[in-house]
C-alpha cells in the first residue's frame, strides 16, 4: 500500500520562493535576493545551510533536492527552476 | 511488507546510564564562534556526555541494568533471555551478550545474543525480543540498546564530532497474556550503507598500519582515519526525508490510529532540523515530539529510551501512554513502532563513573 501526500501549497512564482527562502535564513534581509542573485554571494554551502535550505525546500513544497543541486546552480532562479521541475513527481 | 504485531508482550521499566563527563559544545574550537552558535541552535546539540577511554557501552547498560533489577525486585533467575543491540560491542569475538548474562549473575538457562544496528536498533530489538518472548512463553527478558559512539569520532572531523554522545539502556520485558500488541514496521536499504560507515577494522578492510591509521582530509575542518566513523549528512538527510514520514503513516494506517490518538512521538535524535522537518511532514504539535538531543546529543541506539526516561518519566510512571517510537539511519535501516507503557518503573537518567567510582 502506497500513500500520495497531497501539496496544497503550489508554488505559484518565483517572488513568493523568495520570500519564503528569506523568512527561512535570518541573516537574510527581505528583498535581499532577486530572481538573478548569485546563490554563492548570499549563502555558504557548509553542510548546515545546505540542511536548512534541503529542508525548507521538502517541507514547503514536497520536493526533495541534494547537495549537488544547491552546488551546480549559479542564480536564485536556477535553484526555483530544479525546485518547479520536480513538484507533484512522486518519488 | 514487514507490517507485524506481537501480543501479550509488557514493558515493566526502562532504565538509562550516561557517563558523568559532560562535553559543552560551545567549547568545540576546530570550528568558529558563530559557527558553534548555528551548530547548537539547527543540529540541537548543546551538550553530550563523553565516556572515559576503557569504558565500554556494556558498562554503561550493566550500570542501568543493575538499578533496575533493583528498582522491579526482580529475581535474576527468572530471566531467560538478554539480548544486546549495538554497534560498539566489548571485542570482535566474543559477543557481549554472554559477558553481560554471567556478569548480570543471570543463570545458564538464559538465552543471549547480540544484534548489530544503530539508531533503528531499539525498534529491531523491541521486535525480536517480543517475538521470542511471546513463541516461548518466555517470562522475563533484557534488552540492553546502547552505543559508544564518541570512541570512533575523529576530533578534527566537524560532521561528526559534535554530534554524537555516549549512553547504554536496559528494557525490562515481560510475558503477560491479554497485554496490547506492539506493531511493528520495519524496513531496510542496504544499497545505502556507505551513507555511516567505520571503513576499516572490520573482515572486509582488517586495520592495516600502513592504511588505516592515515589522516585524510576531506574538506575544510573534515579530517580523519579509516578507523574513524564517516558519515555522508546530505545522504543521511535525503534518506530520513524521504523514508521516515511514510513508514510512520503507514503503521498508522494499517492499524486504524490517527495522530491524535498517540501521546508521544519518540523519535530517535538524529539532527533537529532533520527531526523537525519529519515533524511537519507528519503534522505533529511540538508538544508531542519530545527531544533530548541538546542535552544528550545523538546517542545512537540509546536515543529513543534515553528521550522516554529524560524526557516523559513522570507521565510513563503514572499514567498509561500510547507511543509510537521510531529509529532512521544507518545500514541503511529504519522502522517504527505503536505500543502502549503503563505506569513502568523508570529511575532517573544515572551518570556512569569510571572503574572504582561506582563501588
Amino acid at each position: 500500500m502506497y500513500f500520495c501526500r497531497k501539496y496544497n501549497k503550489l508554488m505559484v512564482n518565483i517572488d513568493e520562493f523568495i520570500v519564503k527562502v528569506e523568512e527561512e535564513f535570518e541573516d537574510l534581509q527581505n528583498g535581499a535576493l532577486k530572481s538573478n542573485s548569485i546563490i554563492k554571494e548570499h549563502f555558504n554551502w557548509d553542510s548546515i545551510n545546505a540542511l536548512i535550505f534541503i529542508a525548507h525546500i521538502n517541507v514547503e513544497y514536497g520536493v526533495v533536492i541534494n547537495a549537488e543541486d544547491l552546488v551546480n546552480s549559479i542564480t536564485i532562479q536556477d535553484l526555483f527552476d530544479i525546485v518547479k521541475s520536480r513538484e507533484g513527481v512522486t518519488k | 511488507m514487514a507490517i507485524f504485531s506481537i501480543p501479550n508482550i509488557k514493558i515493566a521499566g526502562i532504565s538509562v546510564a550516561v557517563p558523568a563527563k559532560e562535553y559543552n559544545n560551545r567549547d568545540y574550537d576546530l570550528i568558529s564562534e558563530k559557527e558553534r552558535e548555528n551548530l547548537i541552535k539547527m543540529v540541537g546539540v548543546e551538550k553530550r556526555r563523553v565516556a572515559d577511554k576503557g569504558t565500554a557501552t556494556s558498562d554503561l547498560c550493566f550500570f542501568a541494568t543493575g538499578k533496575l533489577l533493583d528498582d522491579l525486585r526482580w529475581d535474576r533467575e527468572e530471566i531467560e533471555l538478554l539480548i544486546f543491540v549495538s554497534q560498539s560491542r566489548d571485542y570482535l569475538i566474543p559477543a557481549t551478550a554472554g559477558i553481560l548474562q554471567d556478569k548480570l549473575g543471570l543463570t545458564k538457562q538464559c538465552m543471549a545474543l547480540d544484534i548489530s544496528l544503530g539508531c533503528s536498533g531499539y525498534v529491531y530489538g523491541l521486535s525480536v525480543m517480543g517475538s521470542l518472548m511471546n513463541t516461548g512463553k518466555i517470562k522475563k527478558g533484557l534488552l540492553l540498546v546502547g552505543d559508544v559512539s564518541t570512541m570512533n569520532t575523529s576530533s578534527r572531523d566537524k560532521s561528526t564530532f559534535p554530534l554524537f554522545g555516549d549512553a547504554g539502556t536496559v528494557t525490562a520485558m515481560e510475558y503477560d497474556e491479554g497485554s496490547y500488541p506492539m506493531s511493528f514496521n520495519l524496513q531496510t536499504d542496504g544499497a545505502g550503507y556507505k551513507a555511516i560507515i567505520i571503513p576499516d577494522g572490520g573482515i572486509r578492510n582488517f586495520a592495516s598500519k600502513e592504511k588505516s591509521f592515515k589522516f585524510e582530509k576531506f574538506a575544510e575542518g573534515i579530517e580523519r582515519n579509516r578507523l574513524h566513523i564517516a558519515l555522508d549528512g546530505i545522504e543521511v538527510f535525503n534518506f530520513s526525508l524521504r523514508e521516515v514520514a511514510p513508514n510512520v503513516r503507514e503503521l498508522l494506517s494499517r492499524f486504524s490510529v490517527n495522530i491524535d490518538d498517540v501521546d508521544y512521538f519518540i523519535m530517535h535524535q538524529a539532527n533537529k532540523i532533520m527531526n523537525e522537518t519529519v515533524r511537519k511532514q507528519l503534522k505533529i504539535p511540538q508538544e508531542k515530539y519530545p527531544y533530548s538531543i541538546h542535552e544528550f546529543g545523538n546517542t545512537s541506539s540509546a536515543s529513543i529510551p534515553l528521550t522516554i526516561v529524560s524526557c516523559i518519566k513522570e507521565q510513563i510512571r503514572e499514567q498509561k501512554l500510547k507511543l509510537l517510537l521510531s529509529g532512521f539511519g544507518v545500514g541503511l535501516s529504519w522502522g517504527s513502532v505503536l505500543l502502549d507503557m503503563e505506569r513502568i518503573i523508570c529511575p532517573e537518567v544515572l551518570e556512569y563513573w569510571s572503574e572504582g567510582v561506582n563501588g
